[in-house]
């Protein structure tokens, strides 16, 4: 009796590990995001564009899998390693989370497999020969802030970050810019997306009265700050944001408040504003299209086009690696990150790509748009 | 710094300090009624901001439903405890009332009047009476049984109970966050000051709720119960103060107090679904300063926490939380100076 209980637990346990083990040439796409935890936010619109994907690539079925990294770290390494050796995907995509991004890159360089990361991950020289990031670099997207500010001739800018990585990489990538520039930077403030108020920052950023002040923060956090500064009379066509603020919940939030500021931003959510020599324009609208039938109006934003974007470069760079190898191979994996490095000039949703063997970054500087806030709602600023 | 710079810090310091104050209340009553450290007293803050900003959005919010589901677990476990003592079948039926009486009228009505988008004051009585009631039903689920285990079992169950409430904002409210709409819109200016209607509204607020649970504890028999009940719970008992229902009354004022404040702070700055967690934590550091006893104590240390927060967001922004919660450790070193160690319960 006991022995046939076993025998059944043995049995129920080998078809449960045999189920998602894919049919031998199908490209398996391995998930890992945030779903759940401080980073849902953008883990959850990422889904939503997974759900979008087509049912094959290159002319091989598609198998997709996606876990929650519970925007945990060890969660996040953990799926890698269980995507890797369990399920043998072909590709590794995820986090949306800087942090989990990172540490996932370790794992997959290790089990040689191609990583599209879903945050703009910065890794140190050497680190990420597996990984190739989907988002823009927070340089790329400082490009069109600092072009403006030469442009109304501004001199001197404040700034007003989240404590976290991604307000220093904003710092970072712009304070270089905007010093060639010769804009200078005059203050320097932080707070967190909790914070219940940022009076004590206003009122030290609106003292030292600079030509502009820059918020890095993002989605709905963004508005926070930014009618902080305003309540202490700072001047809302001074103030600009970064691509991570650029959803409709900053408008949302922000209400009057964050009427005729700037936010720089990927062109994916205007592409139907976008002048049509943009590259990114027809890309842009079919991801628009497509993802608004399924989830609604003015429910599309920058992170569900980035896993729009995963399908594109995919498109592109599987035809080539298949040349190479079949899908569940070494080869086929060491192809796929050949092709993407060789593939050259690719126009997708969120900017033109170019990766290269050595940047994984890949945006060209035609990739960022600026934006104003205008009646409630995005305009290009030409 | 000027003088108006200062003031202006002053008066956002304080104002925060107001909801964090109501906030340490909250916990210090939950701790001398029951001896549980409670963590997710923030998340009532969250559920409270959040509930109103579905109802204004004319959507049902995901509060109702747990609210449900809570009363009829509860009601269950009632039924099968009532089994198991072999009460009469009247008794039985006296008991499932009035554990699901007021969740489901309180559900159905807002069922009804959310898509109706009611007055802002009326969906915001709607929003006390949702999270108000889900106070007593926390304490039935997750603590009643434990009632007599030690404080650190108790603690470990907040911690428990604050993953749970905040995974379900999650559910509930979504990722994004909201910020709701102002009470009134007046403003005041006196030199550089500026009064919000909306700060006025907090003291007000804040002030009344005091002297609300003063009288109340004072004047009223089930506030002497509670209070009876803060200082000895076995004495209580044998007065025949139910020590359980001293339980879910101190809960349920712990989360009308945190529905309170969250519907206080929301218009003052965006409200996500975990953002009850560091005001509540706020909260807790002034309750230390009172040494989880004294509420004027809490008070002070919570106008305290508040205007140290806003000056060192001006001072030294990058630090700011880092200063207020390294101020609990020499709070801490002076009360066991002050005091050694009386650790009552261990003995």
């Amino acid at each position: 009796m006991k022995k046939n209980r076993i025998l059944a637990a043995a049995a129920a346990a080998a078809f449960a590990t045999l189920a998602p083990l894919p049919a031998l040439a199908d490209i398996t796409i391995g998930v890992s995001i945030s779903l759940t935890g401080p980073t849902s936010a953008l883990g959850i619109p990422t889904q939503k564009g997974i759900a979008l994907w087509p049912k094959e690539i290159g002319g091989e079925k598609l198998n997709v899998i996606v876990l929650d990294d519970a925007t945990d770290t060890t969660k996040g390494v953990q799926n890698t390693r269980k995507l890797i050796t369990e399920d043998k995907v072909d590709v590794v995509v995820g986090s949306v989370t800087t942090p989990v991004a990172v540490a996932m890159a370790d794992v997959c360089a290790e089990g040689k497999t191609v990583q599209l990361m879903l945050s703009p991950a910065n890794l140190p020289p050497g680190k990420d020969g597996w990984s190739f990031r989907m988002p823009q670099s927070t340089a790329v997207m400082a490009i069109p802030i600092v072009e403006q500010w030469k442009k109304l001739g501004v001199k001197t800018y404040g700034f007003l970050g989240y404590s976290d990585g991604y307000g220093e990489a904003w710092l970072k990538d712009i304070a270089p810019l905007a010093e060639k520039a010769g804009i200078k930077l005059v203050d320097t403030e932080r707070f967190a997306r909790s914070d219940t108020s940022v009076t004590g920052q206003a009122l030290k950023l609106v003292a030292a009265n600079p030509d502009a002040i820059l918020v890095a923060a993002s989605g709905s956090g963004a508005a926070m700050p930014h009618k902080g500064l305003v309540e202490r009379g700072y001047a809302k066509a001074k103030i600009y944001q970064t691509h991570g603020a650029a959803t409709m919940d900053l408008i949302r939030v922000g209400g009057a408040d964050v009427e005729g500021s700037f936010v720089s931003s990927g062109p994916a959510v205007v592409a139907e504003k976008l002048p049509d020599s943009n590259a990114s324009k027809a890309l842009g609208v079919q991801f628009k299209n497509q993802f608004e039938a399924a989830n609604g109006k003015g429910s599309a934003n920058q992170f569900a086009a980035h896993a729009f974007d995963v399908v594109l470069v995919l498109q592109k760079a599987v035809p080539i690696a298949l040349k190479k190898g079949k899908p569940g191979t070494p080869e086929f994996r060491t192809a796929l990150k050949d092709a993407f490095e060789t593939m050259g000039r690719t126009p997708v949703s969120q900017g033109v790509l170019n990766w290269t063997a050595a940047d994984h970054f890949g945006y060209t500087p035609e990739t960022g748009v600026m934006l104003k806030v205008v009646s409630g709602d995005w305009q290009v600023v030409p | 710094m000027d003088l108006s710079t200062a003031g202006i810090l002053l008066l956002d310091g304080v104002t925060n300090g107001a909801v964090y104050g109501l906030l340490a209340l909250a916990t210090v009553l939950v701790f001398a009624v029951t001896r549980v450290i409670f963590i997710p007293q923030g998340e009532f803050v969250a559920y409270g901001a959040l509930t109103l900003a579905l109802l204004q959005l004319g959507k049902v919010p995901g509060t109702i439903w747990l609210l449900l589901a809570l009363a009829a677990v509860a009601a269950l476990l009632d039924l099968a405890d009532a089994v198991r003592r072999g009460l009469p079948a009247a008794a039985m039926a006296r008991g499932l009332v009035r554990t699901l009486a007021a969740p489901v009228v309180v559900a159905a009505v807002t069922w009804w009047a959310a898509p109706l988008k009611l007055h802002l004051l009326a969906q915001s009585m709607l929003t006390l009476a949702i999270v108000t009631l889900l106070g007593p039903l926390v304490y039935r689920l997750a603590y009643q049984r434990l009632a007599d285990a030690s404080v650190l079992v108790l603690l470990i169950v907040s911690v428990g109970v604050h993953f749970a409430l905040t995974g379900l904002g999650l559910v509930f409210f979504g990722a994004e966050g909201y910020r709701n709409p102002s009470f009134w819109d007046a403003r005041f200016s006196a030199g550089a000051l500026t009064l919000s209607g909306q700060t006025i509204f907090i003291f007000v607020a804040s002030i009344a709720l005091i002297v609300g649970l003063w009288l109340f504890f004072g004047r009223t028999l089930r506030g002497k119960a509670l209070r009876a009940t803060a200082v000895n719970r076995l004495g209580a008992r044998l007065m025949g103060i139910s020590t359980s229902g001293a339980g879910k009354l101190s809960f349920g004022l712990a989360a009308f107090i945190g529905a309170l404040s969250g519907l206080l702070i929301g218009p003052t700055t965006t409200i996500f679904y975990d953002s009850g967690f560091l005001i509540g934590l706020k909260g807790f550091v002034a309750a230390i300063f009172g040494g989880l006893a004294s509420y004027p104590a809490a008070a002070l240390g919570a106008l305290l926490v508040g205007v140290l927060e806003s000056f060192s967001s001006f001072y030294a922004s990058a630090f700011k939380e880092v200063i207020v919660f390294t101020l609990i450790i020499p709070v801490l070193l002076w009360r066991s100076f002050q005091h050694g160690h009386d650790d009552e319960e261990e003995q």
